[in-house]
């Protein structure tokens, strides 16, 4: 019965549409309602509309019709109007009330009217009538117990497509209609509007329609539920179609040969192939990873077990999985992945990102939505009252008085830039914690009011910190945009840098760390020049690495006569430097030998790194330009003594000189679980002790955690890493970062317009617009002024009075208006 | 040549008089000569005293500005000067000052000489002398150049010299000539009669000379309608007779085209208060005097057919079409047909021409307002309006300001190798000094499609040059004009009004005039910023032949910055979001900013940063940010939380994996 009268109207549908107007070309005919009854064929679908008057509302549904005909003759269905006016009134015409209907009929009978306000456009009028029309194929359901009977009902027999939408004649109704009109004999379709319904059956986004695959055909115990596959696309014909097809796909193919050559229906629907390689031996371990794997990639990727046995081809040793993606020009990849998990974070990972830039609807992307973290923490940060008063706001009149009257710090950051105002947070910390106790003025301008006073200052980029010192040039900040950091900095140039220190008592006071007190928190080292008197070069070469660096370390410089005292119980020949390094009391000595500012600097910067530093989110950079694979300890908490002993006594020893060895306290460094859940999936046993080589091939390697931290250990197993004979635990992406979300293309909306533009308006607007503008338009560019000077020259060669008939017609409009 | 090493250079001119007439025969050689001590005279000599070049100004009156000393007749500038604008910001403020010129001086902007908003013209007269002479600018005053002619020399810079003549006999050579004169010579049109017609720039200003007359004004620009502003009280009726349509600048967004604040006459012909505007060509008219000394309107054919015969022989248009529009005898006719350039003391051999029809009253120059005839000779000011006439504001201070300012970044390139001035960033910084940019830069809203950045980008677009306010017809010749590379891609900031937005007959008040979602940026109305991306420098050729209505050759990609009712271009998701996925896409790069602890994760996690982790954090710059910045971090999903474990599900393109516990090894 069903399949009959589908073919029936598959065969042929029209709809008619008839009225008055002058301003719509409908291609569809215009009949008298006589001449309509007579066209009508048996068994085809007309929708028809019965039009009396011309009205605004009446023309704006017409054009709607009109655009409507072209989709539902794809469907074979036909449109028409019929005009009550000119001719005699059928029944259909009504009375002026009955005005807005449109009417369905099959053959020559009425199925179904609709009241024009439902047809509001294409898509609503599509929806109504192909929904109308599939009364049988498309279930419409308002409770879960209707859900429920129709699984039940089907299940062992045919598979369901649930889906809900927002309201009835809205785009997704249309999509879910158009797929029913195809797959409505395969499947049964089952449509809801009912929200509650659709959060019953739990999805977590129930502000969107949804479309779920029910496998119920597959399901021989009626206890058991059907299994339901969500479709994560938004709701479109295109989308609906393929995720259906893949539905329709074996869920798993076993497959051997060449996984190059190897096709399915996802390659041609653009989805990726992932092929599980498994071996005879362990096939039935195999499959069941397979299928797994398949029911969660179902409808992203389809999935194949190919058995290295049965394929000729060489497959690396130590690949399980194969992806082969549906572009052409990429190439098949071999991966060793530890969990299932990885596979499919592996392909959905790469996966959108190409999707993102395929991806033609834009609203599905969000791009709108902030993904910048600096912006939005900005953002939503916006209303909190900064204590700026403790801060000096500088204007173009009071920028210069200020920083030449005091020493000054002062911030340029721009209201509307994210970066410097999220610095000017920190910055405001620092003027809290400095509050009353330093002699430093803290200053600060936005440059988006005092754009000139930036410019001068030769700032041209948010957010800058700059000191001005009396008698000095301005020195900018180039450390870490943070509390701590600045506050170092500006702690540490409260001295001079070089301090000139004037005894060698007060030279070993300022070396154990007894003459700046305060400052020893914040420099741990603190260095000392020895020159003779007469060094002069040297000297100079000194304080002005001295001031180089700034900020950033303590240096003095001590060049009395007596110098050689220092120098002889450090043992070490003039020039030289001593290094007294406060938290372990150790003071070292390094002789300057033929060294440029540059070289100091160098070598100061070089000794202020640890042996096995505490690494933290400050400090990481500075040893990441080492250059070397690093030995992280990672450690819950304080290090654990005994590693820290093995450790540096490898160090000492020069045994662990190709790697920086360093740990990291996962209490302060927070984020170290990150990198943790990033190499092993899940938090580990700490402490633990990995070696990540970020420079060549990052790759990550784990000390086994069966193995006690002992120094021979340690040792054998970092032999083995070099000679290439330990395996990763995990390759670090290395990918690019590409833009996470595409940009909207104007430049293609501009062409759409451009053409739909040219398709439809040009032939009209010539016709009518242009006649009509013509009269209105004054000579205005020189076409107009051309055609004027024409009508003028004919002027003078015909009547006379044709020109006075020109000047009428201003005249005659003035009559008007006095 | 001995002449400035005799006499102080710039003493009192008696003295150089003096001397200049003992020397006559001596040519005194300048680098830069400028014609004209007016607006756009002084700000070229501004620029070239600040560039210590050796230059001279020359000027016939015994001040500067003298246009402004009888012109607007009516004495009020219909130039704003808006002393307020709730903003600091003084290069934003220059948006909406329309006298002052371009200096370092913050005491010489026109705020500090006149209260009014619509200021009176000897406000200027003063502020252009005090220009001069705080500045001390080189004008040689009462210094009229009669002629002006070329002569061949390899070793000049363009392989001439420009030879000015003065009234004394005294030549002067220039290596280069920028010609500053204006608009000097009134527009007449010639037609039978038309000797009875008083000129805008000779008639009465006083409205009791016009009680109960019947006036009639020839012309529909703003002196005409000045002109009928001062006296429509007092008439009996004003008619205003055009070759074509009134042109309403807050139509049209021109400002040349007619002011609101002189549109009162409008008001009274559209409220049936007896004054009229007519359209005619006036080259058909013709004006006959009766023997009461009124004037009559009749076509020039009659007069022509007729012309021995008395004027009362002459037939009139209402003896056969009795309702003829212009029946009545007029008592005036005034002519406010504007200006037009001097061509007169410029030799042929300069090869100085007018330019196309519609700009006929202008010399004719590139976009790079060099004179197409001969090299270094440059137009400067109201003169040099043909490259943007009835588009932008190069014919006005506010506009041509920033013009003058272009000539001479390209001189100083041209003949001084110093290139165009410009700024290097990191490329994380591009969104910003775009967005601060659009949101302060005057020059590129007044001179809006004329002048535009420039942002080149360097190998690998890690970093990029920033070039302010570059002729943008001349985008083929960015790299000889600024001498700076162009090969790694470039995007042109410009902003523009909407196609279709502007022009005469438009309805600029419709109700969905402007769009405020960003997706439909590309539908703005309003003067809104505009970015071009060229892969490559586009060449002369698709400049000259770029797809019509467009300012610029079709670009590699573009993006437009939706409208702002406020011209504030810096919320963060409605403007610089969509900047940013613009310039990443361009780029193919992530442009997004970090917190350190963001950057760590990734240092350790990935083989590559993001471009923001690369420039600022591994160079120890990374942005530390506060812990309650942090829990908004967290808060919004886009910051790593230590609490939950959670990945970062949202941010980063390549993330950390989301592993869920439940796990199955292969």
């Amino acid at each position: 019965m069903t399949s009959s009268r589908f073919s029936v109207f598959r065969a042929g549908i029209s709809f008619v549409m008839m009225c008055i107007f002058y301003t719509s070309a409908v291609d569809s005919p215009e009949l008298s309602p006589q001449t309509f009854f007579s066209t009508l064929q048996p068994g085809k679908a007309t929708l028809v509309y019965f039009c009396q008057a011309e009205s605004p509302r009446t023309s704006m549904f017409l054009e709607e019709l009109n655009e409507a005909a072209k989709p539902l003759q794809d469907y074979g269905i036909s449109v028409a109007k019929v005009n009550c006016v000119t001719e005699e009134t059928s029944k259909y015409c009504g009375s002026e009330k009955d005005l807005m209907k449109a009417y369905l009929f099959r053959g020559n009978i009425p199925l179904r009217e609709f009241p024009t306000d439902t047809l509001f456009d294409v898509d609503a009028i599509v929806a109504h009538v192909l929904f109308a029309l599939l009364f049988n194929e498309v279930k419409y359901i308002t409770t879960l117990g209707d859900l429920q009977n129709i699984e039940n009902a089907l299940k062992g027999k045919r598979n369901i497509a649930f889906s809900y939408v927002r309201a009835i004649g809205t785009p997704e109704h249309r999509a879910v209609m158009e797929a029913a009109f195809v797959y409505g004999t395969t499947y049964q379709f089952v449509l809801t509007t009912e929200i509650a319904l659709l959060q019953s059956i739990g999805p977590e986004d129930i502000e969107y329609p949804h479309l779920y695959f029910f496998y119920c055909k597959p399901v021989l115990d009626l206890t058991q539920p059907c299994r339901r596959i969500l479709m994560k696309e938004s709701l479109t014909t295109l989308n609906i179609h393929r995720f259906i097809k893949t539905m329709e796909a074996p869920l798993l193919t076993e497959v051997a040969g060449d996984p190059r050559q190897v096709s399915t229906v996802h390659l041609q629907l653009g989805l990726p192939l992932v092929f599980i390689v498994g071996q005879q031996a362990t096939y039935e371990a195999d499959r069941t990873t397979a299928e797994w794997v398949a029911w969660r990639l179902l409808g992203k990727a389809g999935v194949l077990l190919l058995l290295r046995d049965s394929s000729e081809v060489d497959i690396p040793q130590d690949t399980n999985v194969i992806v082969r993606r549906a572009e052409e020009d990429t190439q098949v990849e071999f991966l060793a992945l530890s969990h299932i998990d990885l596979i499919v974070f592996h392909l959905e990972s790469t996966m959108n990102i190409e999707e993102m830039v395929k991806y033609e609807d834009m609203e599905e992307l969000n791009i709108e939505i902030q993904d910048d973290e600096v912006e939005e923490t900005v953002y939503r940060d916006r209303k909190k009252q900064l204590p700026l008063e403790l801060t000096v706001e500088l204007t173009e009149e009071t920028f210069h008085a200020t920083v030449t009257a005091s020493d000054s710090i002062v911030l340029f950051y721009a209201g509307w830039q994210a970066v410097s105002m999220a610095f000017l947070q920190s910055y405001i910390d620092v003027a809290v914690k400095l509050k009353g106790t330093s002699t430093m003025l803290l200053a600060r301008v936005n440059c988006a009011d005092w754009s000139h006073v930036c410019t001068k200052q030769n700032v041209t980029e948010f957010p800058v910190v700059k000191m001005y010192k009396e008698g000095q040039n301005p020195v900018s900040y180039s450390g870490m945009l943070g509390t701590e950091d600045l506050l170092r900095f500006i702690q540490l140039n409260r001295i001079s840098c070089p301090v000139n220190i004037t005894s060698v008592q007060e030279a070993e006071e300022y070396l154990n760390g007894e003459l700046y007190k305060d400052l020893v928190s914040y420099s741990s080292m603190s260095v000392l020049g020895l020159f003779s008197p007469t060094m002069t070069r040297a000297k100079e070469e000194f304080t002005e690495a001295g001031s180089y660096l700034k900020g950033y370390v303590t240096t003095g410089i001590y060049s009395q006569e007596d110098v050689l005292r220092l120098s002889s119980k450090y043992t070490v020949t003039l020039p030289a430097l001593l290094l007294a390094r406060h938290k372990e009391g150790k003071i070292e000595s390094i002789p300057l030998v033929n060294v440029h500012v540059q070289d100091i600097v160098q070598i100061i910067t070089n000794a202020s790194l640890e042996t096995f530093p505490e690494i933290t989110v400050e400090n990481l950079p500075t040893y990441l330009r080492l250059q070397k694979p690093l030995l992280i300890l990672f450690s819950d908490g304080g290090i654990d003594l005994q590693h820290e002993k093995t450790i540096l006594r490898l160090a000492k020893k020069k045994y662990l000189d190709s790697v920086t060895p360093c740990w990291l306290n996962l209490k302060k460094t927070p984020v170290g679980r990150g990198v943790l859940q990033a190499y092993f999936g899940t938090l580990p046993p700490l402490p633990l002790l990995v070696v990540v080589n970020l420079h060549s091939g990052g790759r990550v390697f784990a000390f086994p955690s069966d193995q006690a931290v002992t120094k021979q250990n340690l040792l054998l197993w970092l032999k083995k890493l070099e000679a290439g004979l330990e395996s990763p635990i995990k390759v670090l992406p290395a990918q690019e970062w590409k833009p996470p979300l595409p940009a909207y293309d104007f430049l293609s909306m501009m062409d759409a317009a451009a053409s739909e533009h040219l398709a439809q308006k040009v032939p009209e607007c010539i016709k009518e617009t242009d006649m009509h503008e013509s009269d209105k338009e004054q000579p205005d560019d020189k076409s107009a002024t051309t055609e004027e000077s024409i009508g003028t020259l004919k002027m003078k060669h015909s009547s006379r009075s044709s020109w006075f008939e020109e000047t009428k017609k201003p005249l005659r409009h003035d009559n008007q208006e006095l | 040549m001995g002449l400035s090493a005799a006499a102080p250079p710039w003493g009192a001119p008696g003295l150089l008089l003096t001397i200049a007439l003992h020397l006559a025969w001596a040519p005194v050689h300048r680098d830069y000569c400028v014609l004209g001590a007016g607006p756009a005279g002084l700000q070229m000599a501004y620029f070239l005293q600040r560039a210590g070049r050796d230059y001279m100004v020359f000027e016939r009156a015994p001040v500067p500005g003298s246009f402004f000393t009888r012109y607007p007749r009516h004495r009020k500038l219909i130039s704003i000067n808006k002393r307020y604008t709730g903003k600091a910001n003084a290069e934003f403020n220059l948006r909406h000052d329309w006298n002052s010129l371009l200096s370092h001086d913050p005491r010489l902007l026109f705020r500090h000489y006149s209260d009014a908003y619509y200021p009176d013209a000897s406000d200027m007269v003063r502020y252009l002398s005090d220009f001069a002479e705080r500045l001390g600018l080189h004008v040689l005053y009462n210094t009229t150049v009669a002629h002006v002619t070329v002569n061949k020399d390899r070793g000049a810079w363009n392989g001439h010299y420009f030879i000015l003549t003065d009234h004394r006999g005294q030549a002067y050579q220039c290596s280069v000539l920028l010609v500053a004169t204006g608009l000097s010579v009134p527009n007449r049109v010639d037609f039978p009669g038309s000797e009875y017609v008083d000129g805008y720039e000779s008639m009465s200003v006083d409205p009791k000379d016009f009680e109960g007359q019947n006036v009639l004004i020839l012309g529909r620009g703003n002196s005409a309608f000045e002109t009928a502003e001062n006296i429509f009280g007092v008439t009996n009726f004003i008619h205003m007779l055009s070759r074509s349509r009134v042109r309403l600048s807050w139509a049209t967004h021109y400002v040349g085209d007619l002011r609101a604040i002189n549109n009162g006459l409008l008001d009274t012909y559209q409220l049936k208060s007896l004054d009229g505007l007519l359209e005619s060509d006036l080259t058909d008219l013709a004006i006959v005097k009766d023997h009461k000394g009124k004037f009559h309107i009749t076509l020039k054919l009659f007069v022509e057919e007729f012309f021995n015969q008395s004027s009362e022989a002459i037939p009139l248009p209402q003896d056969n079409n009795d309702n003829f529009a212009m029946r009545v005898a007029y008592d005036r006719v005034i002519r406010c047909l504007g200006w037009k350039f001097d061509f007169s003391i410029f030799s042929k051999s300069l090869r100085l021409s007018s330019g196309s029809e519609l700009s006929e009253k202008y010399p004719l120059v590139r976009a790079s307002y060099e004179s197409k005839g001969s090299r270094g000779l440059f137009i400067l000011g109201t003169a040099s309006h043909s490259v943007d006439y009835r588009k932008s504001a190069g014919g006005f201070i506010h506009g041509f300001r920033y013009t003058v300012r272009a000539v001479h970044r390209l001189l100083e390139q041209r003949h001084h190798s110093v290139a165009w001035p410009s700024t290097e960033h990191p490329i994380t910084h591009l969104a910003s000094a775009i967005i601060r940019r659009i949101n302060e830069a005057s020059g590129l809203y007044q001179m809006f499609s004329v002048l535009a950045d420039v942002v080149l980008l360097k190998e690998n677009a890690t970093t990029f040059e920033y070039l302010e306010e570059f002729p943008m017809q001349m985008l083929a010749q960015l790299e000889t004009i600024t001498g700076r590379r162009a090969r790694h891609g470039l995007f042109v900031i410009n902003m523009e009004y909407g196609r279709n937005y502007s022009g005469p007959d438009k309805d600029v008040f419709f109700s969905d005039r402007s769009v405020g979602h960003m997706e439909d940026a590309w539908l703005s109305n309003f003067l809104h910023p505009v970015i071009y991306y060229y892969r490559h420098l586009p060449t002369e050729q698709e400049v000259r032949f770029r797809p019509a209505g467009w300012p610029l050759p079709r670009p590699s990609a573009l993006h437009h910055v939706v409208e702002d009712f406020l011209t504030d271009w810096t919320a963060p998701v409605g403007h610089i979001l969509p900047l940013r996925r613009f310039l990443e896409n361009c780029l193919d790069t992530d442009l997004r900013s970090f917190y350190a602890e963001s950057c760590f994760l990734f240092a350790l996690t990935h083989q590559k940063l993001p471009p923001f982790c690369q420039q600022g954090y591994l160079r120890t710059q990374g942005l530390v940010g506060t812990e309650s910045l942090r829990q908004h971090g967290v808060e919004s999903g886009l910051l790593w939380d230590s609490a939950t474990m959670g990945g970062h599900s949202l941010a980063p393109g390549p993330p950390v994996s989301p592993f869920n516990s439940n796990k199955e090894e292969l």
